[in-house]
């Protein structure tokens, strides 16, 4: 459920921006996301559900997962713990609560088709009735 | 209809009632005024649109303005797939939201809370608690997260303060937006308490920005010491945590220091309270600490802390300067 959040989030987003962009369809949606989001691999199906009828209809989702590092002030150093639920310095044992990647949840960028009437007429282009609708699907 | 968004808040429900953005086309309505997206997320903050020319034929545009949702100036470009570099956060929208209610809160003085745990950890017990030991010093309202039912809303209300429920449907968490909305149908008074018990779930209500001044983490004895651990985002996210069900330590084995420990591990400025609403033990230290968590927001207003209050002449509000006098 965390996953469908996310993915209608990332729907609305990458959609905001292909409107920017004659409302061309979306080929592809590239993400970042950090291993503390816990966020698993049913998003690449909550995306695809919530992007039916949409500027993301049929894109490819592309995920580049960040590891967990933490910064250890004993050491001052950027570490990476040895397990996701134990945050402390592998090398000295101090707890090290700085997390410096790992939070992550951007989406990073779109790759848009060529143009907005490509091969999806249905989705229209800028200037045409309601295409988001959720009766399309 | 909701003027002020472009976002879809699902199936939510607003004291039962569809929320308002349910009668927008779903997820994105397809043709906004430019103005709607403006609202929330402050622009500017250099998200660059730039495309990435990352293919070998050469474009020679670049439409590089510098936010995302302004009128877009696209150059014909056909038959050339593009790239655009957005670098954004997936939840940038509910950030936006989160920041025009905490802009609100700011502006109305009032202390809002997110009390987030696992399902039954005792948010609402918790909740009851508090209103029941601060109702007559304090204004108070709540808003509701669960999935279904109004079960919880009206057990706040038969403490007779004003409480909003969102049902969520299969949402599993509140967000800004749906929150904003909630504030809409809650008489809120200036310098009031707001206590916003988010569904119970220990992952995805650390991730929506509410706008609240923080983040309460409950973690009852009966869950076991490792939560802190299992799920470091949400109590890294908390500024407050609540061990409750303290009752019911003589019968289990929770080790209550480990639990600490776990718990500064993930966060080592969380501020701890324990307590019981079964037997009140330890209420009187969370009371206080709310009470000058309410008097610090209050402080804002003009006329200072708990202006508001002392008008009411009821003895409260001598009660309320008796104390801060035994604080100084
Ligand atoms: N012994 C004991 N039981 C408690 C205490 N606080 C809550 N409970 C019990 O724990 C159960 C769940 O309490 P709720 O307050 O409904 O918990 P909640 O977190 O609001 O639950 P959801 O909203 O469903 O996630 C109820 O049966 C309460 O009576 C406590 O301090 N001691
Ligand atoms: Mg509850
Ligand atoms: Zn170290």
């Amino acid at each position: 459920m965390h996953e469908l959040s996310i993915a209608t989030s990332l729907v609305e987003l990458a959609c905001d921006h292909a409107r920017q962009h004659e409302g061309r369809r979306v080929t592809k949606v590239m993400i970042r996301i950090g291993v503390l989001q816990h966020v698993a691999r049913s998003l690449y199906f909550c995306f695809d559900n919530v992007a039916r009828g949409t500027a993301c209809e049929g894109a490819v989702l592309e995920i580049e997962e960040v590891g967990l590092t933490v910064e250890c002030p004993a050491c001052r150093a950027v570490k990476a713990p040895s397990g996701l639920y134990n945050f402390r310095c592998p090398d000295c044992g101090v707890p090290t609560p700085q997390v410096v990647t790992g939070r992550e949840l951007q989406l990073v960028s779109i790759a848009l088709a060529p143009d907005a009437a490509s091969d999806r007429p249905a989705l229209g282009r800028a200037g045409d009735e309601p295409i988001y609708a959720r009766s399309t699907s | 209809m909701c003027g002020i968004c472009g976002c879809d808040a699902g199936e939510a429900r607003i004291d039962g009632n569809p929320s308002p953005e349910a009668a927008h086309p779903p997820l994105i309505r397809s043709r906004t005024t430019p103005a709607s997206h403006d609202h929330g997320h402050g622009h500017g903050h250099g998200h660059g649109h730039d495309h990435i020319h990352g293919h070998s034929h050469d474009h020679h545009h670049r439409d590089g303005h510098g936010h995302a949702l302004q009128s877009p100036g696209i150059v014909p470009d056909t038959g050339r797939e593009h790239l655009v570099a957005i670098e954004r956060g997936i939840l940038s929208k509910n950030d936006g939201f989160a920041a025009a209610n905490r802009a609100r809160f700011a502006e109305q003085g009032m202390l809002a809370l997110n009390f987030v745990s696992s399902p039954g950890a005792g948010k609402t017990s918790l909740l009851v608690a508090t209103i029941e030991g601060l109702k007559k010093e304090l204004p108070i309202a709540v808003i509701e997260g669960d999935q279904e039912t109004e079960n919880d809303a009206e057990r706040i209300r038969a403490t007779g303060v004003p409480a909003v429920q969102i049902n969520t449907g299969r949402g599993c968490h509140l967000d800004a937006h749906m929150v904003g909305h909630a504030l809409d149908s809650l008489p809120v008074e200036r310098g009031s308490l707001l206590l916003i018990e988010n569904v119970g779930n220990l992952v995805c209500p650390a991730s929506f920005d509410l706008g609240e001044a923080h983040k309460v983490a409950i973690l009852s004895v009966t869950e076991g010491e490792d939560k802190p651990i299992k799920y470091p985002d949400m109590f890294a996210a908390a500024r407050v945590l609540v061990i409750s069900k303290i009752d019911l330590l003589p019968y289990l084995r929770f080790d209550l220091e480990r639990a600490l420990d776990y718990a500064r591990r993930v966060n080592p400025t969380i501020e701890v309270v324990r307590l019981s609403t079964e037997t009140g033990e330890g209420m009187p230290a969370w009371l206080e600490m709310l009470r000058r968590q309410a008097r610090a927001a209050r402080a804002g207003l003009p006329g200072g802390a708990g202006a508001g209050r002392e008008e009411r002449g009821d003895g409260l509000a001598a009660m309320d300067h008796r104390r801060r006098a035994a604080a100084i």
